[in-house]
């Protein structure tokens, strides 16, 4: 259990090449690869379900409009966000299995087994 | 076209055959529980179900842990009654679970190992963080426990047809409430100590597979009644709500419009800002939900299943949708309201209704009744089961191992415990039932989605994201979080102070939203903020190491 506890540190190489790793171009490039599709899409879809919200709250009559039928604007905005999370969903999986994966599998794989003292993996 | 559910005579054979199908989907998953044991070896296999799920099974076993049945017959209730406004839950439900998928699954699955606490305390003094994450797993799940405990002695005597006067196996209405919550409690205690996350797993699984299977078939049988114009359908249940167009619209239930009070509008409305705010970061902070991500072996796997879980759970409220505009239109408010002032029978009631329409008379209408009042129960034991896992998990590895033990507890010390724990929580949440029968369930749901927003979900991603982040930022962001929520909504309007409040006859409210969400999140944020900078603690090394890990996988469990 004690790689769980900072007071007992793990070996000193291995506290030593994690930062070495962490340091590294490739490990900053995989830290941008992630930030840089997360970040601005969680942002993207909160502000897009806030607007839904919003909206939802304050603008009675726009989301009233028929569209089709008894189809109305508040019945589409909300299955577009059906749309918009299965879409999100989707293009976050594509993504990583494109541009993060590949990296994080050759860092990991470079890194090579690190020392576990607690018991066998998965 | 209106029934009551369960009229005086003829429904005998739906109770028999609720009573029947219940009892089998009982023998079914304690038989995989008792076979789940064997395989249970390790405290990987009882805590994380040896990490051996795919990311299919993963996925239906997440979406059998979340559609609770607040989701199943409280959102199709809602729809029934208020109509457009029970699908805004639907999609705050949904949503979140980008927050889950983009920002935790995979860097917490890499990190961590068994519990939520184990990537917060990765690179923080492991007692103090351990404790602060153990005592919020635990309200966050009593909580939830609560809510599913006391709607399934509500919901017993309802699908059961047992009336005030009436009785049946020799139980009233009261004593039937009774035996339900302990059966229940019996029942989801059984399957974590005996088959720990395995058993757990399969019987979310398999209840996944229930619920949408029913709901699919209602769905289909609604939509074929309609000749699947959905336009149709949407026209007749605002024709039969009585409320015409405004019954498809936002505003019936939340952000209620109140002439000539603008106060009481304005809150209203901010009062729907909060309850969307939580809903939506609530999803990510739920420790019930992240310990499924460790039952995978890889972070792949873990996108994956959220992936699935996403399909699974959109499409499931999609389904809603119809069931609950179905109800609507074919049961009517009405005959709803007569059987439950919450709405929580309407999808039972569509079931008697459609069964009577498409599979022949009185028996066709009793037999679908039966089903998926069978599969209202099947949902509430596969999340309760979830509920106790998480919170026994935490109880033994976080508290007693950690901080107790101080991380000198063996293996089989450990799980032993937590089988305690989990008898303990159960018997715990039992008692806490039978006293809490008349709470509003909805109101334990949201105050568990908003501590869940405001405590752990700032503490898990300033932990992933942020170097400079530490124990007392992580200490602060928990307990902040969690006292800011419980302290709004006990001044709320939920808890005194309103004719539907949990104290209707007293009046200690000041604040005026029901849900906290809107303050105490971003409250929770700042405190986990705050925290950190008054500290001087800091450790680039581990938060190198924690980076490195949740990153790419290197060294995980």
């Amino acid at each position: 259990m004690s790689t769980d506890t900072p007071a007992s540190d793990p070996a000193e190489s291995t506290a030593e090449r994690y930062l070495a790793v962490q340091r590294s171009a490739e490990f900053a490039g995989l830290r941008r690869a992630l930030r840089g599709f997360v970040f601005p899409m969680t942002v993207a879809f909160f502000l897009w379900y806030a607007l839904y919200v919003i909206l939802s709250a304050y603008a009675r009559d726009l989301m009233g409009t028929k569209i089709v039928g008894n189809i109305n604007v508040a019945l589409v905005f909300g299955l577009l966000q059906f749309a918009s999370t299965f879409l999100i969903a989707w293009l976050y999986s594509w993504y990583a299995a494109r541009r993060i994966d590949p990296v994080a599998d050759r860092i990991r794989a470079e890194i090579g087994e690190v020392p576990h003292d607690h018991g066998p993996r998965g | 076209m209106t029934t009551v559910l369960a009229a005086e005579a003829g429904d005998s054979t739906a109770r028999n055959l609720t009573l029947t199908l219940f009892l089998v989907f009982v023998a079914v998953t304690l038989a995989i529980t008792v076979w789940a044991s064997r395989q249970t070896k390790t405290a990987t296999d009882f805590y994380a179900g040896g990490r051996s799920f795919s990311g299919f099974q993963n996925g239906m076993a997440i979406g059998g842990d979340y559609m609770s049945a607040a989701s199943f017959l409280g959102i199709a209730g809602l729809i029934a009654l208020y109509g457009y406004d029970g699908f805004l839950y639907s999609i705050g439900f949904l949503v979140a679970w980008l927050v889950a998928l983009l920002l935790v699954a995979e860097l917490l699955r890499n990190s961590g190992r068994y519990t939520m606490a184990d990537v917060l305390a990765f690179r923080m003094r492991q007692r103090p963080v351990r404790t602060a994450a153990a005592a919020s797993t635990i309200t966050v799940s009593i909580f939830y426990l609560l809510a599913q405990m006391v709607g399934a002695g509500a919901l017993v005597a309802l699908l059961l047809g047992i009336k005030p006067g009436t009785t049946f196996l020799g139980l009233d209405a009261d004593a039937a409430k009774i035996a339900t919550i302990i059966m229940v409690g019996a029942l989801m205690v059984t399957y974590v100590t005996v088959g720990g996350m395995k058993g757990t797993t399969y019987v979310q699984i398999v209840k996944a597979f229930l619920l949408m299977g029913g709901a699919v078939v209602m769905t289909l049988l609604v939509l074929a009644k309609y000749k699947f114009n959905l336009s149709d359908l949407l026209g007749d249940a605002a024709d039969a709500s009585g409320q015409g167009a405004a019954f498809l619209e936002p505003g019936l239930r939340y952000g209620v419009e109140t002439p000539g009070d603008a106060l009481k509008t304005i809150y209203s409305k901010l009062d729907l800002l909060s309850l969307g705010v939580a809903l939506v970061l609530g999803t990510a902070g739920l420790p019930h939900i992240l310990i499924r991500f460790y039952t995978v072996p890889t972070a792949k796997a873990a996108r994956k299943s959220v992936l699935w879980a996403i399909g699974i759970i959109g499409t499931f409220y999609l389904l809603t949708l119809a069931l609950g505009f179905g109800a609507a239109a074919l049961v009517g408010s009405e005959a709803i309201t007569a059987q439950d002032r919450a709405g929580n029978t309407a999808a039972p009631q569509l079931a008697e209704v459609l069964g009577v329409d498409f599979l022949g008379g009185e028996l066709g209408g009793a037999t679908l009744l039966a089903v998926i009042a069978a599969v209202a129960f099947a949902t509430i034991l596969a999340v309760v089961a979830g509920l106790t896992l998480a919170s026994s998990s935490s109880l033994a590895h976080d508290f007693y191992a950690n901080v107790v033990k101080n991380g000198t507890a063996s293996e089989r010390q450990e799980v032993a415990v937590a089988r305690i724990s989990a008898l303990v929580i159960g018997a715990i949440s039992i008692v806490l039932s039978i006293f809490a029968q008349n709470l509003n369930v909805a109101f334990l749901v949201a105050l568990a989605f908003a501590v869940a927003a405001s405590g752990n979900l700032p503490a898990i991603l300033y932990s992933l994201f942020w170097r400079r982040f530490n124990t007392n930022g992580a200490v602060w962001a928990i307990y902040g979080g969690l006292f800011a929520a419980v302290f709004l909504v006990f001044f709320s309007p939920v808890v005194s102070g309103s004719p539907t409040a949990m104290f209707p006859d007293q009046d200690w409210q000041w604040f005026p939203l029901s849900n906290p969400g809107l303050l105490s999140i971003p409250f929770g944020f700042l405190c986990g903020w705050f925290g950190t900078v008054i500290s001087k603690e800091r450790d680039d090394q581990r938060y190198a190491e924690l980076e490195v890990r949740s990153l790419t996988g290197a060294g995980a469990h």
